[in-house]
């Protein structure tokens, strides 16, 4: 951290510092686990990202990394342990049961609690996704302890989990502890974290714990599944190159200039929040506190003056090349490469540019 | 048809500013108002009362002030306000808060049975997501989450049917009321407040509950107590140390600085032009 921000005092919270002390029960709680997100044969790549961050931790602690695994029967789910085991995992705790073929909240609650309760990890890590943020406050909920969410930095601070977030719309960031009750659980968005080394030749065990739910107990159906493919949606948090357009592109009309340069460069089209309330672009495509968090290899920000919201969800980006009328603008503190100018005047001249220099050099290879 | 909708009292954030000395949250000022996701909880409850009758409670924990998020509920035409505010309150984390919002919807369902409780998809200042399901867990309500759209509802069955956000798609569920529902922003466009409703809001008896009238059993399980994550410190965002390499526009021509840019990103990023080649080639 640096130096200019005073941290305050850390503070026991309540009277008599209550919540502060782990009790002598909770103590045998060890070990890191990370729950791996999978749908229709897929592993959500943030269960990874956790794994390198879990990873991280459990070697502070000198403990193992477990990877938790629910779904159906007919799921690949040893081979879901296997990548676990290349990206860090020791060992995967596995739930098979036809019950949870496909994401539902009793049954996945309840798996997850008992295996909790059955093997007592003092850390969990869920991605901060539509499935793990359900989750994990159903499970934090069960089991009575503390859960953080969206965590942007997690350490080890004596043997408790320091889970740093953004708070007040990322105006601040704050340092949260779990101390006095296991297992220490937080969420973390997409991309938040790099993703690991993959290490084919790591191995690791799996341990499987049977589901004590049948099809009847579980109130709620899953009827079907609409996948986005059909409906034309952007994955925005994992696009390697990003062209963002902001309220200094003053008129709708304007933010085809963004567009233009996107397609010059193969890039997705992200906006500021103020641009999607505006209706200029489908929501879909919010970068920031509220809408995607982003990791570009390259992000450019044009008329956008780098409002914090706005910057919580790309300063990750390797690259970022910011274009603004203002020189005082926010975003000229933490961008890497600037252009003071009027974006309407400065877009078509770079989508030229890059256009230019792109199709020379593929010439030129071929 | 009885519905509870969760609100919260949130500052604006996009008018909040951190004092640059102290680091602490500069509130003098800043406005005060309804977290914006629970507004479309709000229009999607008035909508189904609007279609079965019935009524819609607003809900909210929160300082004596908060009351004017609840009248403003009020004006968009919700039926009943009630303010759960208690000092012992005070510190809550999200496990505290549900903790406390399950007791008062508790108390609420003794007046008249709840069938369906809505919270918004998070709040603007705490961005958690966590309170809706905490308090379903604790009510034993199934949970539906991230709802975009409502399908169906069958009252005499209670059975309803929604459409929820997942990640690269969307669920189709059926469940059981009662049900609680954190809607999905961007689903619905909140009405205007009738002259009428605003009127009443500007009269509207807000109920105010101490923790006794919210039937708080447990006080361990509210405030600072109840709350199992300690914020150990709080800092501001780390300023980059490297400043930006910044052209004008007003020193030369934009093609100039524009050709400039170019040349100087793939000079210093050579991977960075690899892989676009290699997109733009594929």
């Amino acid at each position: 951290m640096s130096e200019a921000p005073k941290p305050s005092a850390p503070r026991p919270a309540g009277r008599a510092g209550r919540n502060t002390e782990l009790p002598e029960h909770l103590k045998g709680y060890k070990g890191v686990w990370v729950f791996v997100e999978h749908d229709r044969g897929h592993v959500h790549p943030v269960s990874w990202e956790l794994m390198g961050a879990g990873r991280q931790l459990a070697d502070k602690l000198q403990v193992g990394v477990a990877g938790i695994l629910m779904g159906g029967p007919d799921e690949p789910l040893d081979a879901f342990a296997h990548e676990a085991y290349a990206f860090g995992a020791d060992r995967c705790y596995v739930v098979r049961d036809p019950v949870l073929k496909g994401y539902r909240n009793e049954p996945f609650t309840k798996g997850l609690t008992d295996l909790v309760n059955r093997y007592q990890p003092e850390i969990m890590l869920l991605g901060a996704t539509t499935m793990g943020r359900d989750l994990a406050g159903s499970v934090a909920t069960t089991l009575g302890t503390g859960l953080t969410a969206d965590c942007t930095e997690l350490h080890i601070d004596g043997r408790a989990l320091a889970a740093t977030r953004p708070t007040f719309g990322g105006s601040l960031l704050c340092t949260i502890m779990t101390l006095a009750y296991r297992p220490q659980m937080a969420t973390v968005r997409p991309r938040v974290m790099p993703l690991p080394r993959h290490d084919a030749s790591r191995a690791g065990e799996i341990v499987e714990m049977p589901l004590a739910m049948v099809e009847a107990d579980v109130v709620t159906k899953l009827l079907d599944f609409i996948p986005d493919a059909s409906r034309n949606t952007v994955n925005l948090a994992y696009a390697d190159v990003i062209v963002s357009g902001g309220k200094g592109l003053k008129r709708p009309e304007n933010f085809k200039l963004v567009r233009d340069l996107a397609r010059v460069l193969g890039a997705e089209v992200g906006a500021t929040r103020p641009v999607v309330q505006a209706g200029w672009v489908e929501p879909e495509r919010q970068v920031g506190q509220t809408g995607k968090t982003v990791r570009p290899k390259l992000y450019i920000a044009a008329g956008i003056s780098g409002a914090i919201q706005h910057r919580v969800g790309m300063e990750g980006s390797d690259v970022i090349v910011a274009i603004n009328s203002d020189p005082g603008a926010p975003i000229f503190d933490f961008a890497h490469y600037g252009i003071v100018g009027n974006a309407m005047q400065v877009l078509p001249a770079l989508t030229e540019a890059f256009r230019v220099h792109l199709e020379r050099r593929i010439r030129k290879v071929a | 048809m009885h519905i509870v909708v969760c609100i919260k009292q949130v500052p604006d954030s996009a008018q909040i500013r951190v004092h640059p000395v102290t680091n602490t949250i500069m509130r003098q000022g800043v406005p005060a108002i309804v977290n914006p996701y629970d507004l479309f909880a709000l229009e999607e409850a008035l909508r189904l009362k609007d279609r079965f009758r019935g009524r819609v409670t607003v809900l909210c924990m929160g300082p004596p002030q908060a009351e004017d998020a609840l009248r403003k509920c009020v004006s968009f035409g919700a039926t009943d306000a009630i303010l759960v505010t208690d000092r012992a309150f005070a510190g809550a984390d999200t496990l505290a808060t549900s903790y406390a919002l399950a007791a008062a919807i508790r108390k609420i369902g003794e007046e008249q049975a709840v069938d369906l409780v809505f919270t918004g998809k998070q709040t603007i200042d705490g961005d958690t997501a966590q309170v809706g399901p905490g308090v379903a867990k604790r009510l034993g309500l199934n949970l539906l989450t991230y709802v975009s759209r409502i399908v169906d509802v069958d009252l005499d069955a209670r059975r309803i049917k929604v459409e929820r956000r997942a990640e690269g798609g969307v669920q189709l569920l059926e469940t059981k009321l009662p049900s609680l529902i954190t809607m999905l922003e961007g689903t619905n466009e909140m009405r205007f407040a009738s002259l009428d409703d605003m009127l009443r809001a500007a009269r509207f008896p807000c109920r105010k509950w101490n923790k006794e009238a919210a039937g708080i059993e447990d006080l361990s399980k509210v405030g600072l107590k109840g709350s199992p994550t300690v914020v150990s410190k709080v800092f501001g965002p780390t300023p980059r140390s490297d400043k930006a390499d910044v052209q004008s526009v007003a020193d030369t021509s934009v093609q100039d600085v524009t050709l400039n840019l170019v040349q100087k990103l793939f000079t210093t990023h050579p991977q960075l032009e690899i892989e676009l080649l290699e997109r733009l080639g594929a």
